[in-house]
């Protein structure tokens, strides 16, 4: 059963269109120019991106971070000796503005340093859940304006890249737990972090234990299947599918190499070229992310999960019985984890909930 | 009526990013990221979609829209040309589906039927807001749906009016800036000057200048081609200058020079389309398609449909004066409708069961008739049987009678046989035995005697012999 909607995919042909007669044009009319049109009012508008990161401390996050868009997006954080660890998950934002080749991409970056790290790590995704469902809400509100702006600042969380402890085993039931509450409501690009402390062998063979264990608790990851439109998608993400999660290395630092300056982490034993594809995946990371994928990762938060968010809303308020706590529809906090709420429990999804969004017969 | 800049208000371009409050910088980068594939993925996205454009044409009947359409899609859409008698303005849609290199576009052509016909004109632009309106409408309402498909919804806005003036030569006609003042909130609308070849240059100048100062005194609002962007503020800037375009529209090709061209023939010469010192169509094929068709699209998207949005909406009577009441009236929107919805299901619910109850009835009724005929029928071919069965057997009475009747002649013409031959011994035996056995067979026949009747008979034979 598929826990995602069930909707057909993003930017597939229109199903409810009139009937249409084809014509043959018998010379040029000039249509192809609505795309240069359409690219010059993109570059004018500008994009949005906004990407989490996730995993415990000491998983190179930031680092890979600052690899990913070559610059100085965050600090890496090491915690002196004298600072005590964050008793709770807290979120920090930076949001920065890059530019290049005439193309300015607002980028947003949600770190999560505390994830995982008490003793006690129950409910520690309730936060992340939390600020998600909180950018769809805060969408969610300047839609149903009535005298709406042109253009909605978009925050939701585009695509979350979850950071997994290089242990050559499987997947820990943190990150099991994890990942299945949110492949439901965002984006999840799984990624092995620090994969330079597993061979090759090693690493092939903890990738395949992941995808093992992925299947079996049900978890969708980027790219899912379900939304590949054509055969040619299909060929692409398959191969994309293969080989998440990725093993990738972060670094900040450029050394020397044969006379090239390449960006790695240097050891006693060897340089680790991070762009190398030889020593890590970080290129097929950094291509997913921003240089083809980038647009469907916002198509489908658009499409589907913010969709989603906006029916379980739309519905639930009618559930809401009308007394003085009615009219404040923004959500406490007790009950934001209200679209997770539900499967308190994990394994497969109830029918009821998702149900509603694969059923047509539902006003 | 807001007098908003048709070329996008400053808070369209970067506007999150200038926002007071956020804090965020321009970052440089150190290298090559590769995101600058973005708005190729986004063309590319768009293109895998397709895309649609909505043209609606008003204008008078004969003064050439459907040629104009050809010409500027250089096709044939299908389509018969309208007569004068229509008895009031209807408007015709078609949809077609234009495949140019990898863009793939789906145009509908709406055009107005019958406008200008009548002899009282006071309803005429009726139509044609009510048309544009169910178009926003249905637009509002797939948006306001809680399960929405807006990705895939076949968009039927219409994007561009073009407006048909006729070349009277002198000035607008007053229907003309009626329909104009009615449609200029509700749609981006872009005169044209129809015909006008039947105009000579200097008319046409003098005519231009009323055309617009009529507009601009009248306050009518027509569409301005955008000027912000650098690449195109120039040539827009020029064009809006020309409005309203002049044009001619002509499917049939004619040798001119060593080309093919497509042109008008008159005795005195020959009008090109294409030719910019003719007419004014190449200006408009500029403008509509190749220069502005996404810019028409969002001006009918973020502004003409959005006003009718916030209209219908604060019709609706909802506001969004405290944050606190915003999404509370539209759920109530939402509850309204769900109980609307509702409540029509058990409507047609109740309509349909009304309709199988009557159906059932009548089903029934049928069923009867045949059974009430089939026991007639059962009851007619019984009587007949019995008459035939009546009848034969007085047949079979008949006969028997009359078999009867010959065997008592037959006996007694023997008795006669006998008496007279008894004399004659052997032969009278022989007879007698024959007599006799005519009378066992008789006896047989008539069923009295058998076995018995024999004893007599024979010993008296054996008797006689005996003699």
């Amino acid at each position: 059963m598929d826990p995602l909607r069930q909707s057909p995919s993003p930017s597939s042909s229109r199903a409810s269109s009139p009937r249409t007669l084809p014509c043959e044009m018998l010379g040029y009319v000039g249509i192809e120019a609505v795309l240069d049109q359409l690219k010059i009012k993109a570059m004018k508008m500008g994009f949005e991106f906004n990407i989490m990161v996730v995993g415990q401390s000491g998983l190179g996050k930031s680092t890979m971070v600052n690899t990913l868009f070559k610059s100085k997006m965050c600090k890496s954080t090491m915690p002196g000796l004298g600072v005590p660890t964050p008793q709770t998950l807290q979120l920090q934002s930076v949001t920065h503005v890059i530019e290049e080749s005439g193309v300015k991409l607002k980028l947003t970056v949600t770190d999560t340093p505390g994830f995982g790290d008490q003793i006690n790590n129950d409910k520690c995704w309730d936060p992340i859940l939390g600020y998600i469902s909180e950018q769809y809400e805060k969408y969610l509100q300047e839609e149903i304006l009535i005298t709406r702006q042109r253009h909605i600042p978009d925050t939701r969380v585009h695509c979350c890249v979850y950071f997994v402890p290089p242990t050559g085993h499987c997947l820990r039931p943190l990150d099991i737990e994890f990942l299945q509450r949110l492949c439901r409501t965002v984006n999840v690009v799984p990624v092995i972090a620090r994969a330079d402390s597993l061979t090759i062998e090693e690493r092939e063979a903890f990738r395949h234990r992941i995808q093992e264990n992925l299947k079996t608790h049900g978890i969708e990851v980027y790219p899912q299947k379900c939304f590949d439109e054509d055969i040619n998608d299909k060929i692409l993400n398959s191969k994309i599918r293969e080989r998440i999660p990725f093993a990738v290395v972060g670094a900040d630092r450029e050394h020397i190499v044969n006379g090239r300056c390449v960006l790695g982490r240097k050891t006693k034993w060897g340089i680790i070229e991070v762009e190398n594809m030889a020593h890590c995946e970080f290129p097929l990371l950094r291509d997913l992310l921003i240089r083809s994928h980038l647009q469907d990762l916002k198509d489908i938060t658009h499409n589907v999960h913010y969709e989603n968010y906006r029916i379980f809303r739309l519905n639930e308020s009618h559930v809401l019985p009308r007394g003085p706590g009615w009219v404040n529809l923004a959500p406490a906090p007790a009950s934001v984890p209200a679209p997770a709420g539900p499967q308190a429990s994990p394994g497969p999804p109830k029918v009821c909930w998702w149900a509603k969004d694969n059923s047509d017969e539902e006003c | 009526m807001e007098a908003e800049a048709n070329s996008g208000s400053p808070e369209d371009s970067w506007a999150f990013i200038q926002k007071p409050g956020e804090g965020c910088r321009t970052v440089p980068l150190a290298g090559h990221v590769g995101f600058d594939s973005l708005p190729d993925q986004l063309v590319n996205k768009s293109v895998s979609q397709g895309f649609c454009f909505n043209i609606l044409c008003v204008g008078e009947t004969g003064l050439g829209k459907s040629t104009l359409m050809d010409t500027l899609f250089n096709t044939k859409f299908e389509g018969e040309p309208a007569t004068h008698t229509q008895p009031g303005v209807q408007l015709r849609s078609n949809t077609y589906d234009l495949q140019e290199g990898n863009v793939g576009l789906k145009l509908t052509i709406v055009s107005t039927v019958g406008f200008g016909d009548q002899i009282n004109k006071e309803d005429s632009y009726k139509p044609i807001v009510e048309f544009i309106d169910a178009q926003f409408e249905a637009y509002l309402q797939e948006e306001l749906k809680i399960l929405r498909v807006l990705h895939n919804y076949h968009d039927s806005r219409i994007h561009a009016c073009l407006y048909f003036i006729a070349p009277t030569g002198h000035s607008l006609k007053s229907l003309d800036l009626v329909t104009m003042k009615k449609l200029d909130s509700k749609v981006n609308i872009i005169p044209i000057i129809a015909k006008s070849d039947a105009i000579s240059k200097s008319e046409l100048t003098k005519f231009k200048i009323k055309i617009t100062s009529e507009l601009v005194s009248n306050g009518v609002q027509i569409y301005q081609f955008p000027t912000d962007d650098e690449s195109v503020a120039e040539i827009n800037g020029t064009m809006n200058a020309h409005l309203p375009f002049a044009v001619i529209g002509s499917t049939e090709e004619l040798k001119i020079g060593n080309k093919m061209m497509k042109a008008r023939q008159y005795p005195w010469g020959t009008v090109q389309v294409e030719n910019e010192a003719h007419c004014d169509f190449v200006k408009l094929r500029e403008m509509l398609i190749r220069i502005n068709m996404e810019d028409l699209r969002e001006q009918t998207h973020s502004r003409h449909y959005e006003l009718y949005r916030r209209c219908k909406l604060e019709e609706m009577g909802f506001k969004d004066t405290d944050p606190d009441s915003k999404p509370f009236s539209l759920q109530e929107t939402y509850e309204a409708k769900r109980n609307e919805f509702l409540g029509e299901l058990q409507k047609k619910e109740e309509e349909m069961r009304q309709m199988f109850v009557q159906r059932v009835k009548e089903k029934e009724a049928e069923l009867k008739e045949a059974e009430k005929e089939l026991h007639e029928k059962f009851d007619r071919l019984k009587k007949l049987h019995q008459d035939e069965k009546k009848k034969l057997e007085d047949k079979k009475k008949l006969l028997d009678d009359e078999v009867n009747a010959f065997k008592q002649r037959k006996t007694a013409a023997e008795l006669l046989q006998s008496q007279g031959s008894q004399a004659g011994g052997a032969q009278t035996l022989k007879r007698d035995k024959e007599k006799k056995k005519t009378r066992e067979e008789k006896s047989v026949s008539d069923g009295t005697c058998t076995t018995p009747g024999k004893h007599p008979v024979v010993p008296c034979a054996l008797v006689v012999c005996a003699v």
